[in-house]
């Protein structure tokens, strides 16, 4: 149950759009809801994917940074070029701590920028004659690098640039795969675009590159993590329970993933998907091409983790499905200490989420773990899908909310009162200075990894140093405290 | 036209997926599903119609088809 009754957040909501013009009004009441579990599609009670709304506070990003800085970025022994001006890459640059093995600049190169810095002429002239030398100069200074994409920003579109032409000959010339994707940032209406046409570019450039090779020895326990960006070192702490219970992982995509494993994915036996709403098309694609079911599962919290791994376990024998429940007792104690040190400080209090791509309904069973409960959650780009499969995960009168404006998201939180605001860092502040403490959701808020059973434990305690952290009874100043029964006298 | 994909759910019941809007929906009535004519007419949960050339049963699921809007939901 929430705080609220149905009735109470219905008002809440109605409240908030008050302040809108009617148009913009009209607008926003499709992307807020009152969850209801009971009903079976999201699109009888929220819209979403839709544009944000010209002059709201929207914390989207763009496709270019759904394709570079999620989709591709992560692949760490291929050098992305951000083409176009250099803004778009710098500023984004190593800001999701996607980890890996490797040394950077000389066979690994996820933390580097690399951009052909547009300049004046080259979007009078077209920038193609710059993209042919940069790709060279890249191999004679990178002779270690596994391949190259092109991540189109904006201006390369708008000019019609053919970074397909240069990008085939330049392959030819350095003889490694060279990958263009037209992700330009204008493109659709968030970084789930930019997800879509990553997707699409792994399936036409690389997917099939080594179909009908059997250098590969495959097993009959190969599996894949796909949509893991080992963030804080997810992946790893995800990996390592898939191994233990018999599985062999051929390929992370693609945190600390390779181009090599891309390529030998389609000799996996089974794609497990974590972030369904950046990959699923290419699990969809590999379901049809090469016959390789995919299954979601979610790796927050051991109630969870337990339900995943025996569901993974049923699509092999009897000695995975052993492996599983061995390792879910392995650790069964490991988590009941946690929960045994944590829940009785955590133990009631709420949460309020607004983050993408999978963590508004994954994580809410770690919180419900600890006792905590989740009050409201939304999407930045989520579609009706990932809807569908939310509503049922959330308590009932509770808050939805798709592409949350940054007034509408704060006359939420001072109204629902949480404990604690799961967001980003442009969020952060705002709360924190509000009195209410904030852990990034989207970094971890530099800690991690929240993935598997060691990441639980990571988890568990972040979310007891902010909620515990003594600051939060210094909020209101000495000389504001009305209840402080030693009034100084007065000055005479 | 619009190029879409239909797969088996777990269950065993068609699910339909239209990749340019990532929609996905499960299938509520087919018009004809036995091994020699399959396709037809369907209808999906959320109210909207498409038809599918009626074929003999694809071989294997998921597989992408060509379908053509009859009538959308929204
Ligand atoms: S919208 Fe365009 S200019 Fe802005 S960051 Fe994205 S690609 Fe770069």
């Amino acid at each position: 149950m929430s705080v609220l009754t149905r009735e109470e957040t219905e008002a809440l909501i109605q409240e908030v759009l008050e302040v809108y013009p009617d148009k913009a009004k009209k607008d926003r009441a499709k992307h807020l809801a009152v969850n209801d579990p009971s009903v079976e599609q999201s699109k009888k009670c929220i819209t979403s994917n839709r544009k944000s709304l010209p002059g709201v506070m929207t914390i989207r990003g763009c496709a270019y940074a759904g394709s570079k800085g999620v989709v591709w970025g992560p692949v760490k022994d291929m050098i992305h070029i951000s083409h176009g001006p250099v803004g778009c890459g710098q500023y984004s640059r190593a800001g999701r701590r996607n980890y890996y093995v490797g040394v950077t600049g000389i066979n690994s190169f996820g933390t580097m920028n690399f951009t052909s810095d547009f300049q004046e002429k080259d979007i009078v002239f077209g920038g193609d004659k710059k993209l042919a030398k940069l790709i060279n100069e890249v191999e004679q200074l990178f002779p270690l690098h596994k391949g190259i994409t092109v991540q189109s920003e904006c201006p390369i579109g708008l000019i019609g640039d053919d970074i397909e032409a240069v990008s085939k000959k330049g392959a030819k010339d350095i003889e490694k795969p060279i990958v263009p994707v037209r992700c330009e940032g204008f493109r659709g209406v968030s970084q789930s675009l930019g997800h879509h046409i990553a997707n699409d570019a792994v399936r036409d450039w690389v997917l099939g590159n080594r179909d009908g090779s059997t250098a590969f020895e495959s097993t009959p326990y190969d599996v894949t993590i796909i949509g893991d960006y080992n963030i804080g070192g997810d992946a790893w702490a995800s990996r390592i329970l898939l191994e233990e219970m018999g599985l062999r992982v051929i390929a992370q995509w693609s945190g600390d993933g390779t181009l090599a494993e891309m390529e030998n994915t389609p000799k996996a036996k089974l794609n497990l998907l974590h972030c369904y709403r950046s990959m699923n098309y290419i699990s969809r694609h590999m379901e049809e091409k090469y016959g390789i079911p995919y299954i979601e599962y979610n790796f927050f919290g051991p109630t969870k983790i337990a339900e995943a791994l025996r569901n993974i376990a049923a699509f092999f024998d009897d000695h995975i499905k052993e492996g599983a429940e061995r390792v879910i007792a392995k650790y069964q104690p490991m988590m009941q200490a946690v929960i045994d040190k944590y829940k009785p400080r955590l133990q009631g209090k709420k949460v309020m989420l607004y983050v993408g791509g999978l963590r508004p309904r994954h994580v809410i069973g770690a919180y419900e773990d600890l006792g905590m409960e989740v009050v409201g959650t939304g999407y930045e780009f989520g579609h009706g899908d990932d809807y569908d499969r939310t509503i049922k995960e959330m308590g009932n009168a509770t808050l939805l909310y798709d592409d949350i404006t940054g007034f509408e998201f704060e006359e939420f939180v001072k109204k629902v009162k949480p404990d604690l605001v799961g967001s980003g860092i442009k969020e952060k502040y705002v709360f924190q200075k509000m009195g209410i403490p904030l852990r990034q959701m989207h970094s971890w808020d530099y800690s991690g990894p929240y993935h598997g059973y060691d990441g639980f434990a990571i988890f568990a305690r972040d979310m007891d140093m902010a909620l515990s952290n003594p600051c939060w009874s210094k909020i209101t100043p000495p000389w504001k405290k009305k209840d402080e029964a030693t009034e100084l006298p007065k000055a005479a | 036209m619009a190029n879409i994909m239909i797969r088996k759910d777990a269950a065993g019941s068609y699910v339909f997926y239209l990749p340019k809007r990532d929609l996905e929906d499960s299938i509520v009535s087919m018009e004809f599903d036995t091994p020699e004519k399959w396709g037809g007419e369907i209808k999906l949960n959320n109210g909207g119609t498409y038809l599918i050339e009626p074929q003999a049963l694809p071989p294997r699921f998921p597989i992408s088809l060509r379908a053509r809007r009859l009538d959308a939901a929204e």
